[in-house]
């Protein structure tokens, strides 16, 4: 019993550490429905600023200026970036604040270098309490308080002052908000440095418990969008309760299963999407009223896309005569990579279903070629036939919970499943290797050299997007669109809008299950990150930077992309500053993505073409 | 015009560059895991870079054939790893891999070697997998496996009187096999021992508090640590506040490397088991001098990683005179029984694993003047820890 009560102390002190990053997450969602990536970098910033102030004014002094320089931090980024951003396609904030990761984290390297940095104890509280005869450090139980104080403190900001009746009104309906006269730019302005104080202060609270180091950030920024999305987006105290929810359920899940630290989390978010899918305390969210005329339909005929793919095509076969073996893997990567984008595309953009775990679908093709290469002895053309058809499978079962949810509820439950699909194959030693990965996936015969496996990419990439791309423009297309531009007209016309969304995820699940088995082949290993967050978060990247409502638009910004990572990681140490900075300008100068600001060029030429 | 764009976008950035020359210099490709790893890799690069300005100011390799190194970030990711070590190869010319430190990264680059016929010196990843089970032809590690320093804190720990057990590592292959092989020698050596709990937090994300609790509740007589950097740091806090070391000795893996026991400072536990590398404490003239050089010229003190990277240098050089040339296949029969000397000692490359005999120094922990350090230690050379050539070979495809 003993064992119990400390346990669930134990717990309560790891959900305020929790909470704290999460609570600014949400609060930064509900107002301005920005999904913050670099919520965990503010958190790692404010860790590494309390550690550095520490050592002149003490812990604790340290933590609130700490937490203040954040906020100004955050402040700045709303202020110089995102508020430009805000008329911008849907999810460009996203890629916007990704950007900002790559940046921020180059910047606190060079700013602190690369050691990990232990700071001081919280002085007062350095040591135990006994507690049942335990000893519990003074500080953990110190963190059990802090939680419900800020919950506290936040709620009152929220019920009992002006600033949080506007901070609620915006969350419920921001578009009546601003017809109401309120001026939104200093709402969004003051949330999202609030959400950034809090997520300083988190870090910063962080100090006395462990060493600061670079991978916090992605440690804190996932968890910190599953405790959200359980609590409940936009609300506070559903936070709270979803981080101590997951605490206590991790606190006693490692007696019991000391293996499942990898998955839990990810299964308890799965299982309330499914049951609860606006999450603990969260309200069903009200379908949003899309802009109107958001997109143009596609033109029926697309000459000109017609003649840029027969060209692209042709460059692509042309180009062994230009390029060394190196080129064309770099070229082959970057078709299977278009392809990827594109079939994210497919169900983003085309099916209004955002994917945050695309990654599943290519890494489950690129196991199922791998195993059926070296377990089986399969060859590589049924490997590679088997690939899409795997992940078709696999989505096939899963797409049937997934199209029951909308909007972020969806993307976190992708989110899920891949983080638990990746738990399978790090763990799963005996079928998957485990995170050693499958070796020897190597292409035989024609398409063992370079120019025999870009062909091979080049003549299963080119027919898979454009299949893809006669999919959009079918009957079946159409009806995805239409659900997604107004799910209750399309039912009321007749489209079976979830049956829709069901194949077409499956559809761009086997695209992108190709593109796994290729790069499998193209690697000659596969490993759990096929899976990872990272591989996600490239697709949705590339998507964006091409602009998320264009077909083309995905494969220009897979090219752009790649060729961006690949020539400056070559180049420099500080690649990321680089591509960060290179998101940034194409984010605040094309809004519309690569696409948009194409076709805003030709409408240009087209209009001068005409006056002149 | 997207085409064009495209194509001259490609150009731009693969470059025209067919076959480089076969000019003078040794061109080493490295590949590392600089930007997601820094605490480790950036003091190993400053080690191989010291080995590269001495070699060529002292003329070089074979008739004055200068080395250079063609360096690159894998960012953590095997993909990235193969598509460079395919872009130093085929684009750079260069003669031969080496480097990495993730082990899944050290996998990839070594099948990639095996494909491509390159060789390539693993300095850094630790997995058994890499010499043994998936041991190929063209790869050679350096660094002593997660069996050898395993092994050493087996033979130490059977020494304790202690009967009852529990175990913490991160989750997954490196804390995996270094339980399993812990439990397995300790087991061999002491029969009375008994395992009575574990604990696997996800890697970097220990929940110091509860892991803590779980392991006091299991009531051991001593501890076997695998976390390392940030996971050590907390849990060694929490660990002495809750009392959870007291009386208990604690084994761990690791810990006495500067690069895991500098961050812990003053706050270093006293008297654990561990393995590292004491480099205030080495007193060979080789090892002074090396130091002394080393912070004359980058003015740090080195780390474990430094001398696997100046190593890694020694032993590139080694191969290349042995081998009179660099044809790939001339350099791996060199690199077989290939022995050479290094500021700690010399090293010889196994021909029946190639795995190296570099070893670790096992000690315990201290804190002098408010810094943790090793003490009472000794060098165990990875001859000792190794199993026999026979058993070894056996162990590997080929």
């Amino acid at each position: 019993m003993d064992f119990v009560l400390i346990q669930l102390l134990n717990g309560l002190a790891s959900a305020s550490a929790l909470f704290l990053v999460a609570a600014g997450l949400s609060l930064i969602f509900g107002v301005t429905r920005i999904v913050n990536f670099a919520h965990g970098t503010l958190f790692m910033l404010g860790a590494f600023v309390a550690y550095s102030l520490s050592q002149r004014l003490g812990f604790w002094a340290a933590v609130p200026v700490a937490a203040l320089a954040v906020a100004a931090v955050g402040a700045l980024m709303e202020v110089g970036l995102l508020r430009r951003l805000y008329r911008a396609p849907e999810l460009l904030q996203l890629l916007a604040t990704f950007a900002v990761v790559l940046v921020l984290d180059d910047l606190i390297l060079m700013a602190w270098g690369p050691a990990d940095v232990l700071g001081p104890r919280a002085p007062g509280l350095a040591g135990a309490v006994r507690v049942l005869g335990q000893p519990i450090p003074a500080y953990e139980l110190f963190l059990v308080a802090v939680g419900p104080a800020v919950l506290a403190v936040v709620w009152l900001l929220l019920t009992r002052t002006r600033f949080g009746i506007l901070v609620r009104a915006a969350t419920l309906d921001r578009e009546m908000v601003a017809a109401l006269g309120v001026d939104q730019k200093r709402l969004f302005t003051a949330v999202f440095a609030l959400g950034a104080l809090l997520a300083g202060l988190g870090g910063a609270l962080q100090v006395p418990r462990q060493a600061i180091h670079h991978g916090l950030d992605l440690e804190v920024i996932v968890e910190a969008f599953v405790v959200v999305v359980v609590g409940g987006l936009g609300s506070v105290p559903g936070a709270y309760l979803a981080a101590v929810l997951i605490a206590e359920l991790n606190a006693f899940g490692i007696v019991l299963f000391p293996q499942g630290t990898l998955v839990l989390m990810f299964l308890v978010m799965a299982a309330v999407l499914v049951l609860r899918p606006q999450g603990l305390l969260g309200r069903p969210e009200t379908p949003e009223p899309r802009p109107a005329a958001a997109e143009p339909a596609p033109a029926p005929s697309g000459r000109a896309g017609l003649v840029l793919a027969i060209l692209a095509v042709g460059g692509v076969a042309a180009a062994p005569l230009l390029l060394g073996g190196y080129g064309q893997g770099i070229l082959a990567e970057i078709l299977l990579f278009a392809l990827l984008a594109a079939s994210l595309q497919f169900v983003t953009g085309q099916g209004g279903m955002v994917s945050f775990g695309h990654a599943a679908w290519f890494g489950v093709g690129a196991y199922a070629a791998a195993m059926l290469h070296t377990r089986l002895d399969a060859g590589m053309a049924v490997s590679l036939l088997a690939a899409p058809l795997a992940a078709a499978a696999a989505a096939l079962a899963v797409a049937w919970f997934l199209v029951r949810l909308s909007g972020v509820y969806l993307a976190m439950l992708t989110l899920a499943v891949a983080q638990i699909l990746y738990a399978a194959t790090f763990q799963w030693y005996e079928v998957t290797g485990g995170d050693n990965g499958i070796l020897g996936v190597w292409p035989s015969g024609w398409a063992a050299g370079a120019t025999g496996f870009l062909y091979l990419s080049l003549g299963l990439c080119a027919p898979a997007l454009a299949a893809l791309w006669w999919a959009t423009r079918t009957p079946f297309g159409f009806g995805l669109r239409a659900g997604r531009d107004s799910p209750l007209r399309a039912e009321a016309a007749g489209v079976p809008v979830r049956r829709q969304r069901w194949l077409g995820f499956s559809l761009a699940a086997a695209a992108a299950g190709l593109a796994g088995g290729l790069y499998a082949y193209l690697k000659g290993s596969v490993f759990p990150d096929a899976l990872g967050i990272p591989v996600s978060v490239d697709a949705l990247v590339m998507m964006l930077l091409g602009g998320i409502h264009s077909f083309g638009g995905a494969i220009a910004g897979a090219v752009a992309y790649k060729l961006a990572q690949v020539t400056l990681i070559s180049a420099t140490d500080f690649w990321r500053l680089g591509v960060g900075m290179l998101i940034l300008v194409l984010v605040l100068a094309f809004p519309q993505g690569l696409a948009g600001a194409a076709g805003r060029l030709a409408a240009l030429r087209h209009r001068g073409g005409k006056a002149a | 015009m997207f085409l064009r764009w495209l194509l001259g976008a490609v150009a731009a950035a693969v470059g025209l560059v067919g076959v480089a020359q076969a000019s003078e210099p040794v061109r080493i490709g490295e590949i590392n895991s600089y930007s997601s790893i820094p605490a480790f890799t950036l003091p190993y690069r400053n080690g191989w870079r010291l080995a590269v300005e001495e070699i060529n100011a002292a003329g070089g390799v074979l008739d004055g054939r200068p080395l250079e190194v063609i360096s690159r970030d894998d960012g953590g990711k095997p993909g990235e790893a193969v598509r460079l070590a395919n872009e130093l190869v085929q684009r750079e010319g260069v003669d031969l891999l080496a480097g990495t430190f993730l082990s899944h990264v050290g996998l990839a680059v070594a099948d990639y070697a095996k494909q491509r016929q390159v060789l390539f010196v693993a300095s850094e990843p630790l997995t058994d997998a890499l010499t043994w089970s998936q041991g190929n032809r063209y790869t050679f590690r350096l660094r002593p496996s997660t069996y050898m320093q395993a092994a050493m804190l087996a033979e130490e720990a059977a020494k304790l009187p202690a009967t009852r057990w529990v175990t913490v590592a991160p989750n997954y292959e490196y804390g995996q096999s270094a339980v399993e092989i812990f439990k397995a020698l300790l087991s061999e050596k002491r029969p009375d021992v008994e395992f009575v709990g574990e604990q696997w937090p996800a890697l970097f994300k220990l929940d110091a508090g509860p892991t803590v609790q779980a392991l006091a509740r299991a009531e051991p007589d001593a501890i076997f640590n695998v976390t390392f950097a940030s996971d050590l740091s907390k849990f060694v806090r929490e660990g002495e506040t809750r009392g959870l070391f007291e009386g208990r000795p604690v084994v761990s893996l690791l810990t006495g490397e500067p690069e895991y026991l500098d961050p812990l400072g003053a706050e270093t536990p006293e008297g654990w088991i561990v393995t590292g590398y004491p480099w205030y404490a080495i007193d060979t003239p080789e090892h002074r001098a090396f130091v002394e050089r080393y912070q004359a010229r980058f003015g740090e003190p080195p780390a474990m990683g430094t001398v696997v990277g100046y190593n890694t240098i020694l032993a590139i050089a080694a191969a290349v005179e042995a081998a009179g040339g660099t044809d790939t296949e001339a350099l791996v029969e060199a690199m077989k029984d290939l022995r050479f000397d290094t500021p700690i000692g010399p090293i010889t490359f196994r021909a029946a694993d190639h795995q190296s005999t570099m070893g670790a120094w096992v000690g315990r922990t201290a804190v002098r003047d408010g810094r943790g350090v090793m003490v009472d230690w000794r060098y165990v050379d990875g001859s000792e820890v190794l199993p026999p050539p026979e058993e070894a070979r056996a162990m590997r495809p080929e």
